[in-house]
């Protein structure tokens, strides 16, 4: 294959819409300008009740509100929502209902849903839902949970959703003979995904043609629409889900089901008028999946030059009031905690407790954080023991570049175990030292640095459908909806590779099942691996048949043909070839040509030769639909390393310089990993130091506005320094690894790191601020 | 009230946020509403040729007054205004929500002051909250911008 594109940097093909502020979000939808009915919730204001009644005639009485909806109004009401991905081990998962009738379980779930003519009427009307409730005791934090003075779920002992244990080795054996030993005990707390576009759902049902259409900014619009059709009743076909553009997900976008993306297509189809639901982001505080909290108790035992022997973690993960995402989060923690370094002994326990919080589901990174965090607290843990330096440390146990494929002997999110199917972790380490260069002078500073590893591109599959147009242009598509990650562009890369086109003649549509209905959806930095390799092998189809027809068309060889410049074309001499235009016109034999030079194909003009005009198991149309499902995940990985300065008295953070070196195989577009790294690395930067959701002991975020959850504004975010290493991945033909998560994942180790040397303090914990800096360096007076 | 040079009917609804007017009543789905309490700058637009946010203001106070959209930079099929292509050379959006907000913010901070330095680009833009570039995209896109409208 030409390598053209492949690897450049290529400017972005969606963003002149964007620019001229002509994208298309959810709650910008308008079809056929008809004004859809407005709606909002009722939510329960305690965090565990029981509901003693529900009265909601006051609010239908408003005049505007056109129905009222409580669990009891619902064919569905009283069935519990799907458990996505159910495992052995979750030996007690509970997942709510749409609306909840008897008991709430998180301030902020779902009581009643208001349809009205405008959002204020509705937001009016869902003032006057009068609901009894009747509080129980609230459970918070995961070590409460796990005590169990109280239960989230009466018939859940122990507050436990599932338990978990794996061993490599023999863990007690090699601590029992280890010459050290440390235990430590580490803290993650929840944080919030905070995309700038809140979430939103509009649907319509035409009774004409039994067909129900939805616009949700969904990270999975392939999964919503196989969910409503068996929901409803209906053939997949009758049932359209479009993601448009989705501003920004990072992971909580993707649910089976919100209870809007159950209600909304509900009404439009009771009410027969278009439908939508706006979140707000007072509401998306609570309503939509968090992550992140998770307490490691950590025991190592090691020798004297610092070399890990045996690993034991034993944690309790936060599920929330519910598992409707199984226990994927605390799988991949437990995959991911030893990382990129040699641990002959592992073993890891986990425990998924509920609290009266809301759910939680993979926020970017997804485990990966806490798991980095651990590993790399430990590693420093074991350098100040021992007197040795951080960066020794980590060199003395890094996995070399001769053990690949590296099995790890865990289990893995995917079902497989976790092997690393290639990595140069020791460049990295070097290349980031040698980037970070001299420490800067002054009090206060200090270094941190930390290595990961990523799974990413996890299966099932995806799909796509390349196809070239009379005209030569080319269109493409797949089932998984872009949230920011430039699949427009680098998708188009990879077609007009294989196609010999120029990139800008190739336009690619995703995450609209009217244009492909299969596929999973975009997470877990999959989108690169799984669908850009479907493009490849979808593009490669169709190359191969532009060669079998104009190869028959010229008598030529296919095996003699390339795809240059437009042109199919003999190698070696240019001069002999045709357009790939007329090869597609050639490809679909027609009785009725229609123009754009389909002539050409009809019974008199058309090249005669014996035999149909549509060759014995040939397809009309130069395209192809193809599929690409991965072997097993693919495994990126970086370091990060930063010198940090942190005010004695203010507890302020300055962050004077921080280095990437990243490796996510080969790279599509560098311009496009480079933004997620930086994106990725900001937000890693919120969650460690300014992003902390803060729950009282009865249940209420009491920060849930972003005037007290400080996402960072470009006054908090150092400029990035990055660079690339390649090790490609041999699993699949592009060599690719996913992108998408990395630049967050060992950002609050790096940050621990770095202060704990500045201050002089053991950080155990994350996020972090100014206060709990100040109150820990008051503790250690 | 002007609207990117066109006069409107004022705003029958006297509880309509600004945002929610240029939005649902004129169409101009451009600029978007991320925090509706001033946090994010997302509904950013111009009023009389300052940067406000249009979640912050009612419709009916900007009666009289010119407000300038997103949707007012560049012609249809035209070339981008230089800010909106000093996003585009820079890579200075991803998902594209933030962007409206960033890109009127920041033709508001030119006007004020053609050569920033990079304090004050950071200064300028510290009223936008962008959740996947990171910013360093964007600060490039506020230099290069900076040196287009120059030309």
């Amino acid at each position: 294959m030409t390598t053209r594109w492949f690897g450049a940097r290529v400017q972005r093909m969606e963003d002149d819409r964007l620019l001229r502020g002509k994208g298309r979000f959810t709650d910008d939808i308008n079809e056929n300008g008809e004004r859809a009915l407005e709606t909002c919730f009722a939510r329960s204001p305690f965090a565990h009740a029981r509901i003693r009644s529900i009265d909601v005639n006051a609010a239908r009485a408003v005049p505007g509100v056109v129905a009222v909806y409580t669990a009891s109004d619902l064919p569905f009401g009283a069935t519990d929502l799907p458990i996505l991905i159910p495992h052995p081990n979750l030996t007690h998962g509970r997942t709510q209902r749409c609306l909840a009738s008897e008991v709430v379980r998180y301030a902020g779930e779902a009581v009643a849903f208001i349809v009205a003519e405008t959002r204020a009427i509705a937001e009016d009307a869902a003032e006057l839902v009068e609901v009894e409730y009747e509080p129980l005791p609230v459970v918070i934090t995961p070590e409460r949970a796990a005590r169990a003075e109280h239960l989230v779920h009466d018939d859940v002992p122990g507050n436990v959703a599932a338990e978990m244990k794996q061993e490599v080795g023999k863990v007690d054996t090699a601590l029992t003979a280890s010459p050290h030993r440390k235990t430590l005990r580490l803290r993650f707390e929840r944080g919030a995904s905070a995309p700038m576009e809140c979430r939103a759902v509009w649907a319509r049902w035409s009774a004409q043609e039994r067909k129900l259409t939805v616009y949700d900014s969904t990270q999975s619009p392939t999964s919503i629409r196989g969910g409503l059709a068996v929901l409803f009743g209906l053939p997949e076909s009758s049932v359209e889900v479009i993601a448009p553009d989705v501003g920004g997900g990072f992971g909580p976008k993707i649910m089976l089901f919100y209870p809007d993306e159950l209600l909304v297509p509900f009404a439009a189809m009771q009410l027969g008028r278009p439908v939508k639901w706006t979140e707000d982001r007072q509401e998306h505080f609570t309503a939509v999946n968090q992550e992140r909290g998770q307490v490691h108790e950590v025991e190592v035992g090691f020798d004297d030059e610092g070399r890990v022997l045996a690993l034991s973690d034993d944690f309790i993960h936060d599920a929330g009031a519910y598992t409707p995402y199984g226990i994927i989060l605390p799988i991949i923690t437990a995959g991911q905690i030893t990382g990129p370094y040699q641990v002959p002994n592992y073993r890891v326990r986990f425990r998924d407790v509920y609290t009266n919080a809301t759910p939680t589901s993979p926020y970017r990174g997804a485990g990966r954080p806490h798991a980095c965090f651990v590993m790399e607290r430990t590693l420093d843990a074991i350098a100040a023991e021992l007197g040795l330096d951080r960066v020794e440390v980590r060199r003395r146990n890094l996995i070399q570049p001769d053990q690949f494929p590296y099995e790890v002997g865990v289990a893995w999110q995917d079902g497989n175990k976790v092997v690393y199917d290639s990595g140069d972790y020791p460049a990295l380490l070097e290349r980031a030292v040698a980037m970070l260069g001299p420490r800067p002078s002054g009090d206060h500073v200090g270094m941190g640095l930390g290595v990961y590893v990523e799974g990413t591109g996890v299966g099932p599959y995806e799909g796509a459908h390349v196809q070239v147009l009379v005209s030569g242009k080319v269109v493409a598509a797949t089932g998984i909806p872009s949230q920011g990650q430039s699949h427009a562009t680098v998708w188009a890369q990879v077609v007009a590779d294989e196609l010999g086109v120029e990139v800008t003649d190739v336009e690619v549509t995703s995450g609209d099942t009217r244009r492909f209905p299969w596929g999973v959806g975009t997470f877990a930095s999959r989108g690169a691996v799984t669908a850009g390799n479907a493009m490849g092998v979808a593009a490669r189809m169709v190359a191969d048949k532009a060669r079998r027809i104009a190869g028959e068309h010229l008598e030529v060889d296919p095996g003699d043909l390339e795809l240059v410049d437009g042109q199919v074309r003999v190698k070696g001499s240019p001069g002999r070839g045709m357009p790939l235009a007329a090869v597609s016109v050639l490809a679909n034999p027609v009785r009725y040509a229609f123009g754009g030079g389909t002539e050409a194909a009809t019974q008199f003009t058309a090249r005669s030769r014996p035999g149909p005009p549509l060759q014995e198991g040939e397809q009309p149309g130069l395209e192809a639909t193809g599929y690409y499902s991965p072997p097993g995940s693919t495994w990126a990985s970086g370091c990060h390393a930063a010198y940090v300065r942190v005010d004695p008295k203010t507890f302020r953070l300055e962050i004077l310089k921080y280095v990437v070196v990243h490796d996510c195989g080969r790279v599509i577009n560098p311009l496009v990993v480079e933004g997620q790294i930086e994106g990725g690395v900001a937000q890693g930067i919120g969650g460690a130091f300014y992003e902390r959701l803060a729950y009282d002991d009865e249940g209420q975020l009491r920060n849930a506005s972003f005037m007290e959850f400080l996402v960072p504004y470009a006054t908090e975010i150092p400029p990035i320094e990055i660079d690339h290493i390649e090790t490609p991945s041999p699993l699949n033909p592009l060599g690719v690894k996913g992108a998408g998560e990395a630049g967050v994942i060992p950002v609050g180790a790096v940050l621990a790191s770095a202060i704990e040397e500045a201050l002089g303090v053991p950080i155990r914990e994350m996020p972090l601020s100014p206060l709990m800096l100040y109150e820990l360096t008051e503790a250690r007076r | 009230m002007r609207v990117n040079g066109t006069s409107y009917p004022a705003p029958i609804d006297s509880r309509r946020l600004l945002s929610d007017h240029l939005r649902h009543d004129l169409g101009l789905t451009g600029t978007h509403v991320g925090c509706e309490h001033g946090v994010c700058g997302c509904c950013t637009v111009l009023l009389d040729g300052a940067p406000i946010r249009s979640c912050l203001m009612l419709a009916v106070q900007a009666e009289g007054h010119d407000v300038a959209t997103i949707e007012g930079l560049a012609q249809d099929g035209g070339p981008l205004h230089p800010v909106q292509q000093a996003f585009h050379e820079c890579h200075g959006l991803q998902c594209g929500f933030c962007t409206p907000g960033f890109v009127m913010s920041v033709v508001g901070l030119l006007k004020q002051n053609p050569n920033p330095s990079a304090h004050e680009i950071d200064e300028g833009i510290s009223g936008n909250l962008c959740r996947c570039t990171g910013y360093a995209s964007i600060r490039r896109a506020v230099e290069r911008a900076a040196e287009l409208s120059k030309k």
